[in-house]
């Protein structure tokens, strides 16, 4: 116990001072907007980079700094894809269903890894490790089919290679 | 900053040059296949050959043959090689000291290439869109110190006029009207909007150019602030598009230091800032009201026209909104003239298009070719036909808004007129080619699927309308409907069409419309018999 605790301690005030980091840099971020409301969507992107995804409390923290009403706030998050109320996984596996790669059987790979992962596109898996999403297209059109694995693009995926890539991360 | 300080930047650039350049794609499709590890690698080959003075390797923008990359090519000799593997760099510049070579080389006589005129794309490949010098050297903001020296601004929408530029983004509105429209407009201040929410699903054209030649667009918006009177621009930029991103604020900063951004520029009395603003993924966004709702940092829902942005757009104030495609035209057109400009293409559809060539084709990538090409050329020639050779059924032109084009009708020459005479339009640049393979109700309701989960739920014909449509597609995909079904499926799409608030709504049916026109025995087969 005597040994656990001095470690434990630093681990928490290493979090705690990340935390406010976090907030430093999300106040910065509001600042150099001068709190104006048009600068939300902006002001959310900061937020869900520096932590991964967007809770009640920010979204709460956000509305009251620029001056908006929490609905405003709450409505834009959920508006737009790119923003998620719910956390990431450790890994994230995209798939693009753009129609170039939607043409070249994009719909089978997304199909093969929902029955090799249990989920369905958009879900995490109950243990936090994967998210398994579909994109509506990545640009990478000339590459077809087209995955991101963990922010690397993938281009021409085979639909085996994937799954024992896929595999290996969990492991 | 005068016009002999651009002209010594050039020279010195120029001047600083080794004899030989490899040029490496790093753009975002040659990425993805090692470009960047590819780059670094060559760097370390030339080193260790001991060539530095007399090679250079240049991380450059996309050369357009993504469906090969990375792409490699040498000049001034001209030398592509294709598919290049980080560990083929040593062999690579041994070839250029007269080595056996066994990279795979490409032909720069091949139609992709040849057939090709670039004129937005002409510095992709070319140039390193990290440093503005290499784009100066090429000629960069000339036009716009030509304009803001020796031209009124009306005399640069005048130019635009005649040079019959019209808007890229798919609509193909006369560029020259909207920008004579906003600088009549009265308003305490306006503003420049480019819009590089490139959302439909099959096109990268916005991507590329963004990412290959940001100044070019900054030229173009700057020139256009000049014409229209704004002295604020706003860059819309897809969140997807994160190497274009960080290249065009690189791109401003550059543009800011030199003073070709910001106040005073060319030390004349005219003031313009760019700022970026990046999307967080909404379809709709590409419409030009609810684009303006999401700079204004609300969700990106579409309002009714009149009054149009050229009038109230941002906070209310007078708005231009062009496509990235359309200014980045304007520098060539102002360097060139209208009449050389007007001189390229057809009747209508003056200049050339970006079109994105994937699918079933052989060659893809990105091609800039002259309108009034025929499909035909596009897909056999430039494209090569299908990879193994069977036949082309159909091309899909303007994504989700668009429709499918058969094979039969591949003699159509690519033109806004054309392409909507046969039921698609001119889009935004994506062209999907399909095979036999592909089952044309289940591209319905893949297209049917995309704007149902699009649209922003404002009008009641576009967001109960497409999941009607979507639900009678699966209904007939499931093969659980009756030939009567077809009938109503093209009702309610005409419904859609034309009572909807937006362009989202009222293109949505247009895929179904025009598989329903060309393949409508594909959809009769799926229908249970009649009793």
């Amino acid at each position: 116990m005597t040994t656990s605790s001095p470690a434990g301690t630093t681990l928490q005030t290493k979090t705690q001072s990340s935390d406010d980091n976090r907030l430093k840099l999300l106040e910065a971020t509001m600042k150099r907007h001068q709190h104006r409301p048009d600068a939300l969507i902006e002001v959310l992107h900061k937020a869900q980079e520096l932590y991964g995804y967007l809770t009640p409390e920010l979204l709460i923290s956000v509305a009251q700094r620029l001056h908006l009403p929490p609905s405003r706030v709450y409505g834009v998050a959920t508006f737009y894809h790119f923003f998620s109320l719910v956390p990431p996984g450790e890994h994230n596996c995209t798939i693009c269903l753009g129609t170039a790669c939607y043409v070249k059987g994009a719909a089978a790979i997304l199909g093969e890894l929902e029955q090799q992962l249990g989920l369905q596109a958009g879900q995490t898996s109950a243990d936090g490790k994967i998210s398994l999403l579909a994109a509506r297209c990545l640009g990478a059109c000339g590459i077809a089919p087209a995955v991101v694995l963990d922010g690397q693009v993938i281009g021409h995926a085979i639909p085996d290679e994937l799954q024992t890539r896929v595999a290996e991360l969990l492991k | 900053m005068d016009i002999s300080e651009l002209h010594a930047i050039a020279e010195r650039e120029r001047a600083r040059r080794t004899s030989i350049r490899i040029h490496c794609c790093t753009s975002s499709g040659c990425m993805a296949s090692g470009g960047v590890v590819l780059h670094e690698q060559l760097t370390k080959a030339v080193s260790a050959a001991g060539r530095q003075a007399e090679i250079e390797t240049v991380a450059v923008g996309c050369m357009g043959f993504c469906g090969l990359g990375p792409m490699v090519v040498v000049e001034p000799e001209h030398l592509i090689f294709e598919r290049v593997r980080p560990d083929q760099a040593a062999e690579l510049v041994g070839a250029l000291a007269g080595k056996p070579c066994s990279i795979e080389r490409g032909d720069p006589q091949h139609p992709f290439f040849a057939r090709q005129l670039p004129i937005v794309r002409r510095n992709g490949g070319q140039i390193n869109p990290e440093r503005i010098e290499e784009y100066i050297a090429a000629g960069g903001y000339q036009a716009l110190y030509h304009a803001v020296h020796d031209l009124e601004p009306n005399e640069v929408i005048e130019e635009l006029t005649r040079s019959g530029l019209r808007g890229r983004g798919g609509a193909g509105y006369p560029t020259g009207l909207k920008w004579a429209t906003v600088a009549k407009s009265r308003g305490e201040r306006k503003f420049v909007v480019c819009n590089g929410d490139e959302g439909d699903p099959g096109a990268f054209m916005d991507r590329s150019i963004l990412e290959s030649d940001p100044h070019l667009v900054l030229e173009g918006m700057c020139i256009a602030g000049y014409a229209v009177g704004a002295s604020q621009g706003y860059l819309y930029v897809r969140g997807e598009y994160p190497l274009a991103i960080s290249r065009l604020q690189k791109a401003i900063g550059q543009a800011r230091r030199l003073g070709i951004l910001g106040s005073q520029i060319f030390d004349t009395a005219f003031d313009f800032k760019i700022d970026i603003r990046v999307g967080a993924g909404a379809f709709v966004c590409g419409e030009e009201t609810a684009l303006i709702a999401s700079i204004e940092g609300r969700r990106g829902q579409p309002r009714p026209r009149p009054p149009y942005p050229a009038e109230q757009g941002l906070w209310g104030f007078p708005t231009l909104i062009n496509n990235v495609e359309t200014l980045a035209n304007i520098a060539p057109i102002i360097n060139g003239g209208a009449d050389w400009y007007a001189s390229i293409g057809t009747a209508q559809s003056k200049g050339t298009k970006v079109f994105a060539l994937t699918g079933k084709v052989r060659n893809t990538g990105l091609i800039e070719v002259p309108m009034g090409i025929s499909l035909r050329e596009i897909v056999e020639d430039l494209g090569g036909g299908t990879p193994d050779g069977v036949a082309v059924k159909a091309v899909q032109t303007g994504g989700p808004s668009g429709g499918c084009i058969p094979a039969s009708l591949f003699h159509t020459a690519v033109s806004y007129e054309t392409l909507a005479e046969v039921g698609s339009i001119m889009g935004s640049g994506g062209m999907v080619v399909m095979d036999a393979s592909t089952d044309m109700v289940e591209l319905a309701r893949f297209y049917v699927d995309f704007c149902m989960d699009e649209s922003c739920g404002k009008c009641i014909p576009c967001r109960v309308g497409t999941i009607q449509l979507h639900r009678l597609l699966s209904r007939i995909r499931a093969g659980e409907a009756s030939r009567a079904e077809l009938d109503d499926l093209e009702q309610l799409c005409n419904l859609v069409r034309d009572t909807s608030l937006c362009g989202l709504g009222q293109s949505a049916p247009n895929p179904v419309l025009s598989t329903l026109r060309y393949f409508r025995e594909e959809y009769e087969a799926l229908c249970q018999p009649e009793p």
